[in-house]
């Protein structure tokens, strides 16, 4: 008996596999955003590709750059579109629908069980319910998109028992800090992640996303939870490399400088002048409730400001409808249109010398989001939401203890 | 197959941001992608990698993005080579994919830049500092796609 990710990737290779294994693999989906549209079309042409031989499996988002802040980005939407058109590629997610991860999950583009490629690391997210996502550079995209397969490597599997429920004010972001506390940066580098436990049937599918969003930052190259499908389904004697055991009930919200995870409290609050919620890791609709739920009647801390990026225009959509739009606005925040937004740093929100940033996002290298000078804290909604009141890092159980 | 040259040391967790910033994504040309090559690390950084062949690093390198421009701006920079103590899985894949050489030595010495660093990618051993290091040798199946000049020389074969 087998993993999750050699049951799914057996499928994609038509042969049984173990980890380990070599094995060439055709994938149901493989994607591109648009910060790489342009080196895709580069390489096909390069190759001379004039045919697609499965136009039906590729898609490509505008979410990274989208709207487009330069002249360079707007042409390669533009040529993007042109290219996509003449080779019969329907899926085309257009500026403002939002991040590839959150349309493939709220669509339901990718099913349990299911390949999927797409050219950005936070692929891993569609784990989220049974599919094997995983990133591709943009060469070995080029390659997938002209012929259909790829050869890859079948990845030894962590398994990650969760047990205990989170307490109130800590989220799925703080799971995700604590387990980069416990096995750092290239833990799970090759490897794959599967979740189980008794905690995870209680997790949302958003929490499940989060999850898994931020598996690539431990390296991994997939992260898997077991879907309520028939199939894949966990299999009592699979062999994993490894466990760990993480009792939820035991964790605080946490947050992370680079090279530094720890809880809040460790910290020391230190002032910060930009809150930003938002991403593929934490800009779904029960991110956004969170944030309001801690804003609703109070104000953003004079010089601080506050973006909201939701995930997709059916996260901007449920917001609206809600109220949490309003509430969110009433607090001071500045909303953006939705996609990956200020955390790629390429179009609007950028951070100047000398400034501190609280992140819902999962990347806090020193000049990711604008200037080198400045710090990028990631922490959770509520975290993010709980530090732009106080103008500085919060614990965002101060603020839900005592109502506005 | 054997590369050689001198060596720019860089450390551990440089990862994707450091290495190719992304808002330099959508140059095609690794010529031009060169000019932003170790940018992440400060503006300095491209003039430093120049006359080095050879890019040594510690563990985790590359990690983050998938953006493959980390490793075709090293190509565009005249880097032949990229040893480190360990790879993220996309760099590594990356670099096989574009043709260029990626060693993994666990037991990597610290090493002074400017140190001229041989490796036989085949035969699997590093030379630096005057020490031999036997390290994993590239499998067949990637060392002939590094041999081809990359994945996408096959599409034109």
């Amino acid at each position: 008996m087998t993993t999750l990710s050699e049951q799914i990737l057996s499928r994609a290779a038509g042969r049984p596999l173990r980890a380990g294994d070599m094995a060439e693999v055709t994938p149901d989906h493989c994607f591109v955003p648009d910060d790489t549209i342009a080196l895709l079309m580069h390489h096909l042409e390069r190759a001379g590709v004039t045919r697609l031989p499965h136009p039906e499996r590729l898609g490509v988002f505008y979410d990274h750059f989208a709207p487009a802040e330069t002249v360079e980005h707007a042409t390669a939407h533009a040529e993007g579109r042109r290219f996509l058109k003449r080779h019969g590629v329907s899926r085309l997610f257009e500026v403002g629908e939002g991040i590839s991860h959150q349309i493939c999950v709220e669509q339901g583009l990718v099913r349990p069980g299911e390949l999927a490629f797409n050219a950005d690391s936070h692929t891993t997210t569609l784990g989220a319910i049974g599919c094997f996502g995983t990133g591709l550079g943009a060469t070995e995209t080029a390659y997938v998109w002209a012929t259909g397969r790829i050869w890859l490597r079948v990845p030894t599997t962590i398994r990650v028992v969760l047990e205990g429920a989170l307490a109130p004010g800590v989220a799925a972001k703080d799971i995700c800090l604590a387990l980069l506390r416990l096995v750092g940066p290239a833990g799970a580098t090759y490897r794959a992640l599967e979740f189980q436990g008794g905690a995870v049937a209680a997790l949302s599918v958003a929490q499940r996303m989060t999850l898994c969003n931020m598996a690539v930052e431990l390296g991994a190259k997939a992260a898997l939870v077991p879907p309520d499908s028939a199939w894949p389904r966990v299999s009592p004697d699979a062999v994993y490399e490894r466990e760990i055991v993480l009792d939820l009930s035991a964790l605080e919200p946490m947050a992370a400088l680079p090279g530094r995870v720890a809880p809040i409290a460790d910290f020391g609050a230190p002032e910060i002048h930009q809150a930003f919620l938002g991403t593929c890791t934490n800009g779904r609709i029960e991110d956004l409730r969170e944030a309001a739920a801690i804003l609703a009647g109070r104000r953003l801390a004079p010089g601080v400001r506050m973006l909201v990026t939701p995930a997709s225009r059916a996260v901007q959509s449920a917001a609206l409808r809600e109220g949490v739009l309003a509430t969110l606005l009433e607090a001071g925040c500045v909303l953006t249109p939705p996609g990956c937004g200020a955390c790629a740093g390429l179009h609007m929100g950028l951070l100047g010398d000398g400034e501190r940033c609280v992140s819902s996002g999962s990347r806090n290298a020193p000049g990711r989001m604008g200037s080198r000078a400045a710090d990028i804290l990631l922490a959770s909604p509520a975290t993010v939401a709980a530090s732009a009141v106080a103008g500085r890092l919060t614990d965002p159980r101060l603020l839900m203890e005592s109502p506005a | 197959m054997r590369v050689s040259g001198s060596a720019l040391v860089l450390g551990d967790d440089i990862n994707a941001d450091l290495l190719y910033p992304a808002r330099y994504m959508g140059i095609t040309q690794p010529e031009r992608q060169a000019a932003h090559a170790l940018s992440g690390l400060g503006p300095e950084w491209p003039a430093r990698l120049a006359g080095h062949a050879v890019l040594v690093a510690g563990e985790n390198l590359g990690g983050g993005s998938a953006r493959e421009e980390a490793v075709t701006a090293l190509l565009g920079a005249g880097v032949r080579l990229v040893v480190a103590r360990g790879f993220s899985r996309l760099f590594f894949r990356n670099c096989i994919n574009n043709g260029l050489p990626a060693l993994a030595c666990a037991g990597l010495p610290a090493l002074d830049s400017g140190t001229p660093v041989t490796a036989d990618l085949a035969e699997g051993w590093i030379e630096a500092g005057g020490a031999r290091l036997a390290v994993p040798a590239l499998p067949p199946e990637l060392l002939g796609i590094i041999q081809g000049g990359g994945l996408l020389a096959r599409l034109r074969a």
